[in-house]
């Protein structure tokens, strides 16, 4: 059984690589090309999802409808009218997904914690508290009206978190991060609730808001977002060799010749950016930025360089496999998908961490 | 001070605290009076109109089923953190007090329950969740392999996490989907409140204290031994499996039946494994239950006295304030702090 293997390895680097660069060694190279064509893949089915986001709900429609749809617009066709309202809210599906994967994989690599999700810096508890806030004192009331209210609040949230976990002697370490935000998402939410039970109006808009979901946006919500959204993607993906060096600890990584504290510092605004967008976007949709990353490092292992990737294509996989099984879950309403990504994905996390072998979380 | 002073202290704290709450805020008694009515109460004599009514089914209750509450949850999550060894874990966190606000807020919104029926529910959900959260994780988790410990307990809490998730997406749907009046009531209920504080109440609260907590002192040794690491327990003679199946066993009765009795009242059992740490210099079971107490009657003076004068009269759920007030406080113990493990 070993002889093949020992003949046929001198043989891959030879393939995978082209002449005249240095080849990797075996193991290494032909990994990284089957991580490549995972992510391929994973990349395909994404597209396939989104195509089935398109065509299933409350009426369905052929692939050929949707396409006709696309590329020569009729405004007096209602399929095509059905269609041009399913774009937007497949490509909030696949900006927010992204966007939560994401920032998720980076937490858990800035704070180091396997609880760590965009929720623990405090992000979803600053929106939820600034779009209450909204609703009481200013009288919003439409979802779009909401986005700046929910940025700015996790924008603060987060910032507060990180500045007070930075205090004191060793900076930021990853359990001062994730009390502080424990902490103050708690007190957030709880002031957020003196609001709420005083006031039954507000408690009446904002339990609509709290479900979060993708449907009733429109593109220029999406515009609003979509520089935070990039920014914060080009920011984290940067920083992946860097959270690799801060997986091996942070003496070893300052060996290393890193400077810890400044790579936490990219990487967290890098989270937020993301994660503040997509929350003021799609609502607060748990679970996802918690979730994918987990489910991520069962397929590629612990290198950051392949979890953020990853990360950033299977997380929109989930959400929108979530909305569109919100749509005919229970006809003829519908389930928001931040309902359905919990419901869903709970039990495939439930199987993954059976599965793994204990010592693999 | 030493240990014992500090523990000492905390006690006498939470005993003026208690009679803080019995005898002041918006109806006060003096201390004559009050042992008057509690004589008569107790003897059957005349009964002072109203006085009696008002300390004896109200204000004493609240205080009564407050510190058992507190209790309850201090000791529960200190518990869970020092077993888990992961200062996030509080049974909020693993799930449990999601599963008592899945069940309570299906009985609230789908059958229009109140009372009695709502802390049933509460407490067979959160038992369910734990069972469940139990037999997700149990290959390993429990009867671990010496030596991969944290790795089990790090699966016991992801566990717990993910069906958190799933049942706080659960409690969002249902409030969307109820009547915006059973909506609030839900939303009182999911805060924790002792408004619905009764003397029934304190009483199963207390019987099923009279278990638990005997059953947390004898498990206090062998979980400080725990604390060195699987091997050197199983060295020492520790049942390592047995012994953390019954932490687990205890912390999760004494986190279901006190939101049983008050809802998930946030942040308690967060909270006083650090302050009482803080406080007595060392991990203490008493000190962290102690803590408990102190939080919650406090928290709850607050919410029932103080607030009504800001707010136009609505009185809050303790929880609010125990996360509005005790937030600040943690942030305030983690800038001060110089130990990494605040």
């Amino acid at each position: 059984m070993s002889m093949p293997t020992t003949t046929a390895r001198p043989a891959a680097p030879a393939v995978t690589a082209p002449a005249g660069t240095p080849a990797p060694s075996g193991p290494f190279g032909r990994s990284g090309a089957r991580r490549s064509a995972w992510l391929l893949a994973a990349v395909v089915v994404l597209g396939l999802v989104s195509a089935a986001s398109l065509t299933i709900g409350a009426r369905g429609l052929s692939l050929g409808t949707v396409w006709q749809a696309l590329i020569a617009f009729d405004p007096a066709n209602g399929d095509h009218a059905v269609v041009h309202a399913r774009v937007p809210r497949t490509v909030l599906g696949i900006l927010a997904g992204g966007a939560l994967g994401l920032s998720g994989a980076a937490m858990q690599g800035v704070a180091r914690n396997l609880l760590a999700d965009p929720g623990i810096i405090g992000v979803n508890a600053g929106a939820a508290l600034a779009v209450v806030t909204g609703i009481y004192v200013f009288g919003i009331s439409s979802l779009s009206g909401y986005i700046w209210f929910a940025f700015l609040g996790a924008a603060a949230a987060a910032a507060l978190v990180y500045a007070i976990a930075s205090l004191g002697r060793d900076g930021a370490t990853p359990v001062k991060l994730a009390l502080a935000g424990a902490a103050l998402s708690a007190g957030l939410y709880s002031l957020m609730n003196v609001i709420l039970v005083s006031s039954q109006d507000t408690l009446d808009r904002f339990r609509f808001w709290q479900v979060g979901g993708v449907a009733g946006r429109d593109w220029s919500a999406i515009h609003t977002g979509l520089p935070f959204l990039l920014l914060g993607t080009a920011i984290v993906l940067g920083t992946a060799w860097h959270l690799n060096g801060l997986a091996l600890g942070e003496d070893l990584a300052s060996g290393l010749g890193q400077r810890v504290g400044l790579t936490r510092g990219i990487a967290a605004l890098g989270v937020v950016l993301l994660c503040g967008s997509a929350t003021a976007l799609a609502g607060p949709i748990g679970f996802v930025g918690l979730v994918v990353p987990h489910a991520v490092r069962f397929l590629t292992g612990p290198d950051y360089r392949w979890i953020l990737p990853f990360s950033l294509v299977v997380a929109p996989m989930l959400l929108l496999a979530a909305d569109i099984a919100g749509r005919v879950v229970l006809p003829p309403g519908e389930v928001p998908a931040g309902i359905m990504t919990a419901l869903v994905g709970a039990p495939v996390f439930v199987w993954l961490i059976r599965r793994s072998k204990a010592a693999g979380l | 001070m030493n240990t014992v002073h500090r523990t000492a202290f905390l006690a006498l704290a939470a005993a003026g605290l208690f009679a803080t709450a019995v005898l002041l805020g918006s109806y006060t008694v003096t201390v004559p009076d009050f042992f008057r009515i509690l004589a008569a109460q107790l003897t059957g004599g005349t009964k002072i109109p109203g006085a009696s009514f008002i300390v004896m089914e109200h204000k004493l209750p609240r205080a009564v089923v407050g510190g058992l509450v507190g209790a309850a949850f201090g000791l529960s999550g200190a518990l869970f953190q020092t077993m888990l060894r992961n200062p996030l874990a509080s049974p909020d966190v693993i799930g449990i007090g999601y599963g008592a606000s899945a069940a309570a807020v299906t009985a609230i919104v789908l059958f229009g329950a109140s009372g009695a029926v709502v802390s049933g529910a509460a407490l067979a959900g959160a038992l369910a969740v734990a069972a469940i959260i139990y037999a997700i994780s149990r290959r390993g988790a429990l009867g671990a392999a010496a030596g991969r410990g944290d790795a089990a307990g790090n699966r016991l809490i992801l566990a717990g996490v993910g069906i958190a998730a799933a049942l706080q997406a659960v409690v969002s749907f249902l409030m969307t989907r109820a009547d915006i009046r059973t909506a609030a009531d839900a939303l009182v209920w999911l805060n924790g409140s002792l408004n619905a504080a009764n003397w029934a109440r304190a009483g199963i609260l207390g019987v099923a204290l009279l278990v638990l907590v005997p059953a947390a002192a004898v498990l206090a040794r062998p979980l400080r031994i725990l604390e060195l690491g699987d091997d050197t327990a199983a060295g020492l003679g520790v049942r390592v499996g047995c012994t953390r199946l019954a932490v687990v066993v205890a912390a999760v009765g004494l986190s279901a039946v006190a939101t049983a009795a008050a809802g998930p009242v946030s942040f308690v059992a967060f909270l006083a494994g650090p302050i009482s740490r803080r406080f007595v210099r060392k991990p203490s079971l008493p000190a962290s239950a102690l803590a408990g107490v102190l939080i919650v009657l406090a928290a709850d003076f607050l919410a029932a006295n103080l607030a009504p004068l800001v707010l136009g009269g609505t009185v809050l759920p303790v929880g609010v304030v125990t996360g509005a007030l005790g937030a600040p406080f943690l942030l305030w113990l983690l800038v001060t702090a110089n130990r990494k493990d605040a």
